[in-house]
């Protein structure tokens, strides 16, 4: 059966969830291979198995670590010409989107990003749905050269289980590792809550917050629906809170089934990362506000006020 | 030092775009154009580098590298209005309908022959939203790539960044000339002055077609795309949702539209 290489994104030893929803959409196609860049395949082994991987390709040198992009480009060129799958399918995530952007270049072959949804056309070959200009337009496409090379967008596919050996098979990148260095790498604390690009709720809050102060209330929301947190850019800039929160057109784009913007005004750009959720809750002041246009349920009201009557309902809920 | 700012002309967003019924390519004609904006934010830095490298008694040039139509004319002068020293428009309709990889191509092309010690995109285009492009110019041309800077030091021959990752930053470095992409984190992009405004009539802005930049014509354009437009439809505008005032039960009311589609 034809072979579809799927990019593990992972850290230390824990696959993410984007790659179990690119294995899901990978078994449509063939037998999903796994690449595995970096060390660590051996304990995220179990967890692939569980999503269908037939096999690990695990290149276990921690030198993935210490570039920028260029080595694993570099080793899936080479498992493209080794292996011959009929597709490759990366998280579209920033970093993702390089990769695959490499691999297109050094094989020649078409680049889809942002895919929504991945599924065979008449004659079998991949159909990549986008959703463009801010939601607005549903676009099919397909390569047409080359092996087809497609960032899905996390969140956009439902993560199926089914049995895979998950066998590891070594490989080792032909060649130098090139490309600019990685001297340091500054991670902000993890939290406990789901992570933002993959949580089924997000909370995102707004210049209506305040300040910092103010915003602990969209934290606590959010901790009341097991939710990840989210922030507008006026917040981000303003910092109070981390960058790495920002949802939009440059922040992170988010697919959750729930989506709640609280103080948010809805500018087009933050609109680019949060419109294709499937179910959006507004809290505004302003009746004016453009996010109510998305808005499947609003209140127009202060969020000082409304947010911790919310709490209390939701807590009163918990307990009966 | 040789910079070189790639600008993309867009569609201002906040007008409605739409594909064209016929090849499925944006519709540049129907909507303003406008500088990406993200691509402000490598112009400035751009500016600000080679201000930086003059005050160190080095010489530093700004080239404004656009690929599109005639009209992305308006959006060079603005660049050149911001500072930038002269400017590159490779302009043919062979072009037109071309996809990232061959877009890549030609703008790799023009930056080699023209030659370059440092090249600065945008971290996106508002258009297309790849994100792409940096990573396929620093393949192309064989230099280090580093993209998704939000901080950027040069002393002229290494290269520093803030690399912007899912869960915070990396700091990385290479050696000149490389390709590097900003992200809007990283300045203010100044406004043009008047008198900015004024020179930038004087700069020179070299107009190169396909032949002039010695790309192939079939590597470029609509025909030469490795993917195709199946099919698109415009979205049914969402359905209008309920919006209520808060009458002192605003928490309440939403707690209770969240339980009833089960999300407590
Ligand atoms: C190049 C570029 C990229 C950008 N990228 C992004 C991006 O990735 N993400 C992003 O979010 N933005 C982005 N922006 C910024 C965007 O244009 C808006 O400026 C930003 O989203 C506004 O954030 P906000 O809604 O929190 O603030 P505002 O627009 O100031 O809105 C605050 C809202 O809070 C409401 N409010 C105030 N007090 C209360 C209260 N007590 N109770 C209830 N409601 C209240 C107000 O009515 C208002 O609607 C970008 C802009 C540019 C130019
Ligand atoms: N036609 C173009 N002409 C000049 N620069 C471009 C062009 N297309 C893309 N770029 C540059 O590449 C960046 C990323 O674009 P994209 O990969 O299309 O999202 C932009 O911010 C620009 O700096």
């Amino acid at each position: 059966m034809a072979e579809v290489l799927v990019v593990a994104e992972h850290t230390a030893g824990e696959v993410k969830k984007a790659t179990f929803e690119l294995l899901t959409a990978a078994r449509r196609f063939g037998e999903p291979a796994v690449v595995w860049a970096g060390p660590g395949a051996e304990d995220g082994q179990q967890r692939l198995a569980e999503f269908g991987a037939a096999l690990i390709y695990a290149a276990a040198d921690p030198g993935f670590d210490d570039y920028v992009v260029v080595p694993v480009a570099e080793l899936l060129a080479q498992l493209v010409r080794d292996k011959a799958p009929t597709l490759v399918l990366v998280a579209g995530t920033a970093e993702g989107k390089e990769v695959a952007a490499r691999l297109a270049v050094k094989t020649d072959s078409g680049l889809i990003t942002d895919a929504v949804d991945l599924t065979p056309g008449d004659d079998g070959n991949p159909v990549a749905e986008q959703s463009i200009f801010g939601g607005a337009t549903v676009v099919r496409s397909r390569v047409t050269r080359g092996t087809p090379v497609v960032a899905m967008r996390p969140n956009s596919v439902s993560p199926e289980p089914a049995p895979g050996t998950a066998e590891i098979s070594p490989v080792t990148l032909a060649g130098q590792m090139t490309g600019a260095r990685i001297t340091g790498r500054v991670a902000a604390e993890r939290s406990q809550r789901p992570e933002l690009t993959e949580a089924s709720i997000v909370v995102s809050g707004g210049r209506g917050t305040g300040g910092a102060e103010g915003f602990a209330v969209v934290e606590k929301l959010a901790d009341a629906l097991g939710a990840a947190v989210g922030a507008s850019r006026a917040v981000t800039d303003a910092g109070w809170y981390p960058h790495q929160f920002q949802v939009g057109q440059t922040g992170k784009t988010v697919s959750p089934q729930l989506y709640m913007a609280v103080g948010i005004s809805g500018a087009i750009q933050h609109r680019a990362g949060m419109q294709t959720s499937k179910m959006i809750v507004a809290i505004n002041k302003d009746p004016e506000a453009p996010i109510f246009e998305l808005a499947d349920f609003g209140v127009v009201g202060d969020l000082f006020k409304v947010v911790p009557q919310l709490l209390d309902e939701i807590g009163r809920r918990k307990q009966v | 030092m040789n910079i070189v700012v790639c600008v993309k002309q867009v569609p201002d967003t906040a007008l409605e775009r739409k594909l064209k019924p016929g090849d499925a390519t944006l519709d540049r004609a129907a909507v303003d154009g406008l500088i990406n904006e993200l691509d402000e934010y490598a112009i400035e830095e751009g500016l600000r580098i080679a201000e930086a490298q003059r005050d160190a008694g080095a010489d530093a040039e700004v080239t404004i590298l656009t690929m599109g139509p005639e009209k992305a004319a308006e959006s060079i002068r603005k660049a050149l209005s911001m500072g930038a020293d002269k400017a590159v428009h490779l302009v043919d309709d062979g072009l037109a309908g071309s996809d990232a990889l061959s877009t890549s191509y030609a703008l790799a092309k023009v930056l080699s022959g023209a030659g370059f010690d440092l090249v600065i995109c945008g971290s996106e285009s508002t258009d297309a939203r790849m994100g792409v492009m940096a990573a396929m110019l620093a393949e192309r041309l064989g230099v280090p790539q580093l993209s998704l800077a939000s901080k950027v030091d040069t002393d002229g021959s290494v290269i520093r960044v803030r690399r912007a990752t899912d869960e915070g930053y990396d700091e990385a470095e290479a050696s000149l000339p490389a390709v590097i992409s900003v992200v809007e984190k990283i300045n203010e992009p100044r406004y043009p002055s008047f008198k900015g405004i004024m020179a930038a009539k004087k700069k020179p802005v070299a107009t190169l077609s396909l032949a002039d930049a010695g790309i192939e014509p079939d590597a470029v354009g609509l025909l030469s795309a490795a993917t195709e437009v199946v099919d698109f439809a415009e979205r049914p505008p969402r359905q209008a949702g309920t919006i209520v005032k808060d009458e002192g039960d605003g928490g309440v009311k939403i707690a209770e539209f969240l339980a009833g589609q089960k999300f407590i």
